[in-house]
């Protein structure tokens, strides 16, 4: 400082205070605000973004949550549904879905006319208020339950998919009129039934248990065999993924020499990370089909492609997690007469555990929405039946939640829309509560050092 | 141990799984994502009526679905493939190669490509095939010329249509209707209005005219669809100016926001498909593995109960849904039950 001061006259100094802003410290108090000012826009926009994805999801699924039944007395003569008499179920089983349709009209025409609703539609087109669906219900809770043949039994009919939407104001009269699958007049008739408490609109469990239906029957359409396929496959990438992910972890982490061999394996395990999942899917498809012989569309399939899928996630976690375990844990088991392994599994392991659990819980969820190799390994399908419980299960053909979105979005009856939102729902509501059980788990668990 | 154990333990597993043989119940169908809704919902009603298991059905397109067919015999390659078009003698020799000689194709019926614009836009009600040329070839006859498409709106060539510029949707070339929208009405416009008559005299060859007959403007007045029909009805729908092509079952489930214009003077509808009087449709098929057929429990049920009268008649679900029914179905129920083969030497 004396040397400035010595270097000649000292420059005019203009007079300046830490309490006033001089320019410099204007602008660079401006460049933080500005600064912060486009950080607060980044946050804005991505929050603006989740909100109207959030809003416009919940607008189009919510009402998916909700069905519209009708509730009719269904006459069950016994001489068209059992001609010979014997409550067989192989005999009866030869009436198809074809003979119980007309029942059904022929109830709903009755149910109309006791209630003394006038309407000029001939009798098919009130029947046509019921969903398709129907007879095939009817046709089961006949065959299952044969002593009711020759009663009148009440039964609860799904709504045809238009109606449904006229109650939730998808359609209303002015779409009706151009609609050829529904005219104003039914959705008059609707609102008569309505009033007589004869169709009622509520809460919809099947849309959770029932499975897929076909374009025609949008109304009858639900999640069941989509949900424990998923169910089933995060089964198998739990049960495959963690062992193998925890055991090479430890593996590299703790016992192997580092030399060049496991640099290279090291670096391929995280590339593997950033491989592309549909690269997984043709992998399954050479590997675990064509050469394996395992049956298409089934979980176990779709379960090996998501477990290599995840892997890399997993060890990634978990060395992170068991690096984090000071040595000294390490040192003081081994100075007490630990072996190595002993070391591990009794002291590392459980210290490092919730970090694997959350690693484990989010490779997982991601997982779970992954629909891009499951198109190659034929789990992009119709899938009707319900997979059997496990193991057999395994093998049998199911569907997966994300794959069910991107079937729905591609059927053309506007009533697919509100399920295809409706089941998005169904999977955030499962990824955001196991995000949530991982930063449980890591709040509770995790060890600070 | 006990993270030793379950490593080991799933592993066996894994690898018991991996050599299992095990035998499969019900029918796998994969293919064309036209065929594909027609397909559901006969293996539903399948499944309803029968004690055999809902069969499992695919989409993914045509190509894809005869390619999976012809990778061999065996229950873990799928049975039946949708085509919206006839097998290619390429792929029946793929077939062939792989030991998949046998196969029974089988008519389902009739699919109509439909030209649909908003319902309250501009009004696009009557097409020939000549406007669809003039509108999205790269080269068009103007003047006694064979010139750079100049046309910006649909006026400029046919002063009926609206004053509003070109905007049409078309499907993605990997789509099998690409292929019959070309076809029937690309080349035909191109006949009609002479182009193709005045570029072969300009020394083209007919290949060669045909080629530049079906070659679509790139400027971005057409925009080729890769996805499904619903996101043609999503460009449509915020596109008041837009015209867009539509499977006829597709347009029969939306008609409360489309409408449709004639072609050639025929409205598109089941009857005029059927007699062949609206120009722009195509048949609909499914390819059959003989040799499955007695190891896959249901699979000639299933056939013959797609093509019976009760489901793809002219009253039956199928044709509820939009499929125009095959006036030849009878033969083609004899053909299943006597499961007669395809002509290997096609």
């Amino acid at each position: 400082m004396t040397d400035l001061s010595a270097g000649g006259v000292p420059a005019a100094r203009p007079k300046s205070s830490l309490l006033t802003e001089d320019a410099r410290t204007k602008k660079r108090n401006a460049a933080e605000r500005r600064f912060k000012n486009y950080g607060l826009t980044a946050v804005l926009l991505g929050v603006a973004a989740l909100i109207m994805l959030l809003i416009s999801i919940l607008g189009n699924g919510l009402s998916a949550f909700q069905q519209t039944y009708v509730t009719l007395q269904v006459e069950l003569p016994a001489e068209t549904l059992d001609k010979e008499g014997n409550r067989n179920r192989d005999e009866m089983a030869k009436v198809s879905t074809f003979g119980y349709s007309p029942l059904i009209g022929a109830a709903m025409e009755r149910a109309v006319a006791e209630a003394g609703i006038e309407t000029e539609l001939a009798a098919d087109e009130q029947g046509d208020i019921i969903s398709r669906e129907a007879a095939a219900q009817l046709r089961n809770f006949v065959l299952a339950n044969p002593e009711v043949v020759g009663e009148t039994i009440e039964f609860e009919f799904l709504a045809n998919g238009r109606i449904d939407g006229y109650l939730k104001d998808r359609v209303n009269r002015e779409s009706a009129a151009l609609d050829k699958n529904v005219s104003p007049a039914q959705l008059d008739l609707t609102d008569a039934l309505q009033e007589e408490g004869i169709l009622e609109k509520r809460f919809n469990w099947a849309f959770l248990t029932m499975p897929d239906a076909s374009g025609q029957r949008p109304e009858a359409a639900g999640l069941g065999v989509a949900i424990m396929g998923s169910l089933y496959m995060m089964l198998i990438v739990l049960g495959l993924a963690l062992p193998i992910g925890v055991a090479a972890s430890i593996y590299l982490e703790e016992f192997a020499p580092k030399n060049r061999i496991t640099d290279i394996i090291e670096v391929n395990i995280s590339n593997l990370a950033a491989v592309p999942s549909i690269v997984f899917g043709i992998l399954g498809l050479a590997i675990f089909i064509n050469f394996a012989g395992l049956p298409q569309s089934a979980p176990i399939v779709g379960g090996l492609v998501l477990t290599l899928m995840t892997l890399p996630t997993i060890i990634i976690a978990t060395r992170a997690s068991l690096k984090s375990v000071p040595p000294s844990i390490r040192d003081a088991a081994l100075g007490v007469g630990a072996s190595k392994m002993q070391s591990v599994f009794h002291h590392v392991l459980p210290l490092a555990a919730p970090g694997i659990l959350t690693g484990t819980i989010i490779g997982l969820a991601q997982a779970l929405g992954e629909t891009a190799p499951l198109l190659l390994i034929g789990m992009v399908a119709f899938v009707r039946e319900y997979p059997s419980g496990p193991p057999e299960g395994f093998f049998d053909p199911a569907s997966a939640l994300p794959v069910q979105i991107y079937n729905w979005t591609q059927r053309s009856d506007p009533a697919f829309v509100e399920r295809a939102s409706g089941a998005i729902i169904v999977l955030l509501i499962f990824l955001v509560s196991m995000n949530a059980l991982a930063i449980f788990l890591r709040r509770r668990f995790e060890r600070r050092w | 141990m006990s993270f030793a154990k379950l490593s080991v333990s799933a592993l066996a597993i894994a690898t018991i799984s991996a050599t299992a043989s095990y035998a499969r119940d019900n029918v796998q169908v994969a293919g064309s994502s036209t065929v594909l809704p027609y397909a559901a919902i006969v293996a539903e009603a399948f499944g309803e009526n029968f004690d055999f298991p809902t069969p499992v059905v695919e989409s993914g397109g045509s190509s894809a679905g005869l390619k999976r067919f012809c990778e061999g015999v065996g229950a873990n390659t799928i049975d039946i493939a949708n085509a919206s078009r006839a097998i290619r003698s390429g792929e029946v020799e793929a077939c062939a190669e792989a030991g998949v000689t046998d196969i029974i194709e089988v008519r389902i019926g009739y699919d109509g490509i439909v030209f649909a614009s908003q319902l309250t836009g501009p009004a696009f009600t009557a097409f020939e095939p000549s406007d669809w040329f003039n509108a999205l070839a790269t080269q068009v006859l103007v003047d006694g010329e064979i010139v750079d498409n100049p046309h910006q709106q649909w006026a400029d060539f046919n002063s009926d249509l609206p004053a509003v510029d070109i905007a049409a949707f078309i499907p993605g070339t990997k789509h099998g209707t690409r292929e019959v929208f070309e076809e029937k009405v690309l080349l035909q416009g191109c006949e009609d209005t002479g182009a193709m008559k005045a570029m072969m005299d300009g020394g083209m060859s007919e290949d060669d005219a045909e080629g530049a007959c079906m070659a679509v403007r790139t400027d971005g007045k057409s925009v080729d669809i890769d996805g499904d029909y619903t996101e043609t009805l999503a460009r449509i729908d915020s596109n008041a100016e837009g015209v867009g092509v539509f499977g006829l079952a597709f347009y029969e489930n939306n008609t409360d926001k489309l409408k449709v214009a004639t072609m050639s003077g025929v409205a598109p509808s089941t009857e005029t498909i059927s007699t062949g009087e609206y120009p722009v449709s195509r048949p609909l098929f499914f390819y059959i593995k003989k040799a499955h057929i007695g190891v896959i429990p249901g699979l000639k049920e299933f056939a013959e109960f797609f093509v019976s009268d009760e489901i793809a008649g002219g009253s039956g679900p199928l044709a509820e849904y939009g499929l125009v029914s095959d006036p030849e179905l009878g033969d083609t129920q004899k053909m299943v039950a006597d499961e007669q083969v395809m002509d290997a030497s096609m």
